[in-house]
């Protein structure tokens, strides 16, 4: 199961485990494991950063691919709207009128360089905007991430120690029903409930404009806000902050939640089936240990790895929640291109964006192989 | 829902899988599963029957008595309200189950059609094809699937946004992100089943690799399919809503598309107009919710650690039914035979 | 047994027993509806006794060992009642009717259980040490470092070399018998009265047997510990035990002390069962009978295979050696001939005959299978030659592709090879042959899971010689089954081959089972073939000191005997 768990939110758990687990059959008959107790760890974890390469060199091309298979961005974005001559004077400017095999290699040595092009509308470099905004989506993801586990992971341990009963028939519901409910719609309901009708959290943005302009006058901002907040030593700036975050955490916590809730769940069962634990509980171990010891640990490593694969669920959720509480990060900035039909932007952001879901795989991966000893020994 | 050829041919119907799964199933899980069946139908009724059903059509602004106005509160004319755009906010949510069933409709079709194939192959030949689709797989699973809708959009319409843009830019995003899963899905099963006995003793026999293919392998790999279809099928409705929230969606004159309207509804909220933001969101969530409650009982039901039984209420049944043949061993017509186990009670 | 045993000093001899089961029944809820798997069971075990509770799979004996410790399933519902006496004798429990905390304490400190699976049984994210210690801090206050010391000292006394530094191993770093040991350990170390050994050697090589079956012992005699030892395996059962229960569905049908119930068995269940047991020696007329009947100039014929310096090589990946299965074997099987091919798992025993067959790729050396050399052979040219060969795989269960009629299945050869259109057009065939393999011909209709183990491996048999192969290949045809069940299908085989004469190459790890076929029998160790020859050959005086020490591992069914050879057994050692 190095890359592999073919998981969406709701995996196949047979499916996932027919991968993980080959039978164990006489030796030398199945296949060796590309890790394991052969390779080592430093092995496996090379052979995982290698990866990386084909995979972020794959989705660099399904992009551009995508994008010239009909045209430029610029008749994609001006088509109609300017006349014949002009848009071909534009089109020759930005070099869009050679062959396409030279402008997939130009591509691809400036994405080696780094370089993810230049916005069409306000003619900033990629890079700038990721730089300038990116903070503020980390922020986010990380406030999400907090409640995510939170919630997520004990009620996942409780569904599966009470499996079939009432607290796990609820929790269950709660699962499915946070993961059937459209990020930006769960925002839109708690901003009518929360912000409009009950008046107790701002509607939108991420801080009030004070709160800003006490943070901007920081020599050194982060762009992460509540770090600022703190070093403004204001406590107002610091709840103004944490009030702006709340509601945007929660919708896109709680989608994140709901998926880790059933993970944890399907998992534990799993475990809490086993062999192990039966031999441990005939031994007299207390069943709460049973819970937090010999079950979930075991389960905790497919979990890690499928958390991985939920990097591009949270981002794509980010960009919808900032999109839905104008939170001014990445996504909003995306939506604006998008509105702008900046499609250079749009290219550039989003390959970047696949390329940090393609890394953070891997780190995921890593700490998913230092904590199963069979791995690391 | 879509449903995989039939298992074994001498039960007929009662061994399609989900009407299997549904005899089989207890308690909770057999609630959900209705649960999710009943909602999953409404979908596909309210679609297919949404002329009937709709008051209006979904790009109607005016009727015999002049205009509907903009956000109108629900009233006798107008059950769920009128949008911003001075659309009648119930028609627009029944037609919105059209475009919905459309979109997964044809991305289901597409992704499993490519998906199992490449994953037959893949697994069963292994090689370097094999390991070519498993990176090239991982990579796109890896890629965010609205973020792929978003460049599809693009390319398919420039953004404009007619109908069958809208559709094919979700519906083809969702089968490139959904291809993986199948390809991978179908090509762990196939490595499985092409290690199981009956099919090595198809290849002693000396059958083609494309009978062992298809007489052996391809049917008894499509097992876990019924469960990612109804995975497709709700993130097939997310990415559309998803979409269309970003202002990517269809137009409103063009057909009706849930997400599109909370788009618009964004700032309806902010000054406590909340008909038409609710109501196609409780669309959305509704058809998830249904397909997705599917999903889960019928991942339930496949997986035997999570199946639940019966309880047996008191020590009883039948003996003989356990293990072996009533009467003794030496007295059965056959001897020793008759000390088997029967049919396993473990399937 | 031996005298020894005899004189032991049964510690609780006088006081209660350690187990007393009575009037137990256990019922489970399946889809087929409620099925009782135990039923009425009443049994004792005495302090220090070594009870074996013997029965085939479904007669309900893993369910009563799981009773005692209250493991079983939700599922299930249990009545009558089972009482636990703690070591001292001070406490009595019924396991049935103890609540939660109060089963918790019971469990691991009167009885503790030994699992059938070591690999299943210890949690691979956790060092042994760990999960021992764990196990003694649940019962009783104890530092950490004097849990430790405990736990290191139990670890030296099941026989794991270094403890002291193997504490802190993970389960995946020992190999299955010291697992197996392990987890004896972990019973041993809270001193519990009565240790539920649950088939703890069936996962096990036969040598490992030996020595856990060794270790077994030794926990009654210096331990003190009385066992419940629940198995299939008569050869177990001579060797540990000193009563013996027989189940039979779900009833106990016979109880006696082990040298009783194997020399006068009462019930007929008891001794259908022991007549069922191959046992080594008996094949040996069989063997001289079929080498007088052949004719001059046999021995001179053109083998069927032959495999000169044969080697298989798994490739590893990345560069990292391969792994080398089978290494310079020289092998021959001439027409007619049963070659039995015995092993221990990973000897490469199952890669010699997926060679032959063409399912796995020969490396080195060469291998001629009816008169076509197999290294490098391509798909093609081996086309004419598949239908020639038979095969019969290992496990019934997984040999018929779950949505074809056994019907179907049997008639694919017939089908690929063109001898029939359809399945419908071969079903005349497919009836004989069916009735050849003592199936009902209504039993084509019927799909694999609706049948049983024993009658799937007929239908298998019925499969593999549908094209009238001048080979057959059996890989462990018999090793899933049950005894009773082996004995009919061996029977059978022995049947089909002197009527058909093929040649036959059989694999198996069961040496009494290879004696019973084979007219020549060949042993492979880690890849090299050790010792061939007549079965009486072999196995009556082994030159060679695997060979001999695998021959003195085996258990055989009588207790005297079996003493003898563990004595002989230890001396090897």
């Amino acid at each position: 199961m190095t890359s592999t768990s073919t998981t969406g939110p709701l995996q196949p758990t047979g499916a996932a485990d027919a991968t993980a687990t080959g039978g164990d059959a006489t030796p030398g008959r199945k296949e060796p494991r590309t890790r394991g107790s052969g390779g080592g760890l430093g092995r496996y974890l090379l052979v995982r950063f290698l990866l990386i390469i084909p995979t972020v060199f794959i989705l660099v091309t399904v992009v551009f691919v995508l994008m010239r298979a009909t045209g430029d961005p610029i008749t994609a974005a001006q088509g109609g709207r300017l006349p014949a001559d002009q848009l071909a004077e534009r089109i020759h400017q930005a070099g869009y009128d050679r062959p396409i095999l030279v402008q997939y290699g130009e591509y691809l040595g400036n994405i080696l360089q780094g370089d993810f092009g230049t916005t069409l509308s306000d003619s900033r470099p990629v890079t700038e905007v990721l730089t300038t905004f990116g903070s503020a989506t980390l922020e986010l993801a990380c406030y999400a991430l907090l409640v995510a586990f939170v919630v997520g992971i004990p009620l996942g341990l409780v569904a599966a120690y009470f499996r079939d009963r009432t607290h796990d028939a609820l929790l269950r519901v709660f699962a499915i029903a946070c993961y059937a409910t459209p990020v930006f719609f769960a925002g839109l309901l708690l901003k009518l409930v929360f912000a409009v009708q009950l008046d107790w959290l701002p509607v939108s943005g991420r801080a009030s404009t004070r709160s800003e302009i006490a943070m901007r006058q920081l020599d050194d901002p982060t762009g992460i806000y509540l770090i600022d907040a703190i070093r403004t030593g204001n406590g107002e700036v610091v709840s103004d902050v944490l009030q702006h975050a709340v509601l945007p955490a929660i919708a896109l916590g709680l989608l994140t939640a709901g998926v880790f809730l059933r993970l944890v769940r399907t998992n534990v069962i799993g475990t809490l089936g086993s062999g192990y634990v039966d031999a441990a509980r005939s031994r007299g171990v207390r069943e709460s240990r049973l819970l937090r010891k010999h079950a979930y640990k075991p389960a905790l490593i497919p979990i890690i790895t499928v958390v991985g694969m939920q990097v591009a669920m949270l981002l794509v959720g980010a960009v919808l929640t900032e999109t839905t509480f104008e939170w001014r990060g990445l996504g909003f900035q995306l939506s604006q291109y998008l509105q702008a039909r900046d499609f250079v932007a749009v290219q550039g952001i989003v390959v970047l964006l696949a390329v940090i879901v393609a890394v953070t795989n891997f780190l995921v991966d890593v700490i998913a192989a230092l904590i199963d000893p069979r791995v690391r020994y | 829902m879509a449903t995989t050829p039939a298992t074994t041919p001498r039960r007929g119907w009662r061994r399609l899988p989900v009407v299997h799964q549904l005899r089989q199933s207890v308690g909770l899980q057999r609630g959900m599963l209705i649960a999710g069946l009943v909602l999953t139908g409404l979908l596909v009724l309210t679609a297919l029957i949404a002329p009937l059903l709709a008051p209006y059509g979904y790009n109607q602004l005016r009727d015999a008595d002049g205009p509907f106005g903009a956000q109108q509160p629900p009233s006798a004319e107008h059950w769920l309200g009128t949008t911003v755009g001075g659309f009648d906010v119930l028609s627009r949510v029944i037609y919105g189950s059209r475009t919905a069933l459309l979109v997964m409709v044809i991305a289901i079709a597409a992704s499993l059609v490519i998906g199992v194939l490449l994953g037959l192959v893949s697994g069963y030949f292994g090689g370097w094809l094999d390991r070519v689709l498993v990176v090239a797989a991982d990579a796109i699973y890896a890629f965010p699937s609205l973020l792929l809708a978003i460049v599809l959009a693009i390319v398919i319409s420039g953004g404009q946004s007619s109908m069958w843009g809208g559709v094919l830019a979700a519906a083809l995003s969702i089968t490139v992100v959904f291809t993986p899963q199948y390809l991978r899905v179908v090509r762990a099963e196939t490595i499985r089943i092409k290690s199981e006995a009956f099919v090595e003793s198809a290849r002693v026999i000396g059958a083609s690799n494309g009978r062992i293919m298809t007489k052996h392998v391809l049917r008894n790999a499509t097992r876990t399919l019924p469960l990612i279809i109804t995975l497709n099928a709700s993130e097939a409705v997310l990415t559309l809503a998803g979409l269309g929230f970003l202002g990517f969606g269809i137009e409103p004159t063009k057909a009706a598309e849930w997400g599109y309207d909370l788009n618009r509804a964004i700032a309806d909220v902010t000054s406590g107009i909340w008909w038409t933001s609710v109501f196609p969101g409780v669309a959305i969530v509704l058809s998830v919710l249904g397909i997705t409650l599917v999903g889960e009982s019928l991942n339930d039901l496949a997986d035997p650690r999570l199946r639940t039984r019966r309880a047996s209420a008191d020590v009883q049944g039948d003996v003989a039914a356990t293990s072996v043949v009533p009467g003794g061993a030496l007295t059965v017509p056959g001897g020793l035979e008759g000390l088997e186990p029967g049919t396993e009670a473990a399937r | 047994m031996t005298a020894r045993t005899d004189t032991m000093p049964h510690r609780g001899a006088t006081a209660e027993p350690v187990v007393e089961i009575t009037d137990l029944s256990v019922s489970f809820a399946t889809d087929a509806g409620n099925v009782r798997a135990v039923d009425g069971v009443s049994l004792t075990v005495a302090a220090g006794e070594v009870l074996a509770v013997v029965g085939e799979s479904g007669s309900g004996k893993s369910v009563t060992a799981k009773t005692l410790l209250g493991l079983l399933p939700s599922t299930a519902t249990t009545r009558g009642a089972v009482v636990l006496s703690s070591r001292d004798g001070a406490v009595r429990s019924d396991v049935v009717a103890l609540d939660r905390s109060a089963l918790r304490e019971v469990r691991g400190r009167d009885a503790a259980m030994v699992f059938q699976e070591p690999s299943t049984a210890l949690n691979p994210v956790y060092p042994i040490g760990w999960q021992i210690i764990e196990g003694l801090r649940s019962h009783q206050k104890i530092s950490r470092s004097d849990a430790r010391a405990k736990a290191v000292d139990i670890l030296r006394r099941v026989g794991i070399p270094d403890p002291e530094r193997r504490i802190d191993h993970y389960p995946h770093q020992f190999s299955g018998g010291q697992k197996q040991r392990i987890v004896i350990a972990q019973a041993l170390v809270l001193d519990p009265g009565v240790i539920i050994a649950d088939e703890p050697t069936t996962a096990l090589d036969v040598t490992v047997q030996a020595e856990i079956l060794d270790l077994l012992r030794r926990c009654r005699d210096e331990f003190g510990a009385a066992i419940v030892l629940i198995t299939h395996n008569m050869g177990v059962v001579a060797d540990l035990a000193d009563r013996v229960a027989v189940m039979y569905q779900g009833k106990i049908v016979e109880q006696a002390p082990v040298r009783d119930l194997f020399g006068a068995p009462q019930h007929e269940y008891t001794r259908s069962l022991l007549d069922a047991v191959p046992r080594i020696g008996s094949g040996g007329a069989h063997a001289r009978a079929r080498a007088a009947a052949r004719p001059a100039g046999w021995a001179e014929q053109t083998p069927v295979v032959e495999a000169k310096d044969l080697e298989i090589v798994y490739p590893g990946r990345l560069r990292q050696p391969g792994f080398r299965a089978v290494d310079k074997v020289s092998l021959a099987i001439r027409p007619g001939e049963v070659v039995g091919l015995v092993g221990e798992s990973g000897s490469g025993k199952t890669t010699i005959g997926r060679a032959i067959a063409g399912l796995t790729r020969v490396t080195g050396g060469s291998l001629q299978v009816l008169g076509l050399e197999m290294n490098g052979v391509r798909e093609r040219a081996l086309r004419p030659v598949r239908p020639r060969i038979g095969f019969v795989f290992q496990d019934p269960a997984t040999s018929f592709n779950p949505l074809l009629t056994i019907a179907e299945c049997v008639a694919e050869p017939l089908v690929v090879h063109g001898r029939a259109r359809d399945a419908r057009a071969a079903r005349a065939r497919v009836d004989e042959l069916l009735e050849s393999a003592q199936l009902p011909r209504s039993y084509g209709d019927r799909f694999p899971h609706e049948l049983s183990g024993g009658q799937r491996q007929r239908a298998s048999l019925a499969r593999a010689l549908a094209l009238d192969p001048e080979l057959l290949i059996a890989d462990e045809p018999t090793s899933a089954l049950d005894v009773s069940v082996q004995a009919r299908v061996l029977e059978l085989f022995s049947e089909l081959q002197e009527q058909l004469g093929f040649a036959c190459l059989f694999i198996s790890h069961d040496l009494a089972v290879v004696d019973l076929l084979a007219d020549r029998i060949a042993v492979l160790h880690r890849g090299r073939l050790v010792e061939e020859g007549t079965g009486e050959q072999v196995l009556g005086s082994p030159r060679e000191e695997y060979t001999q020490r695998l021959l003195a591992s085996l258990p055989v069914p009588d207790p005297d005997e079996q003493a003898r050879r563990r004595e002989a057994w230890r001396a090897l050692a």
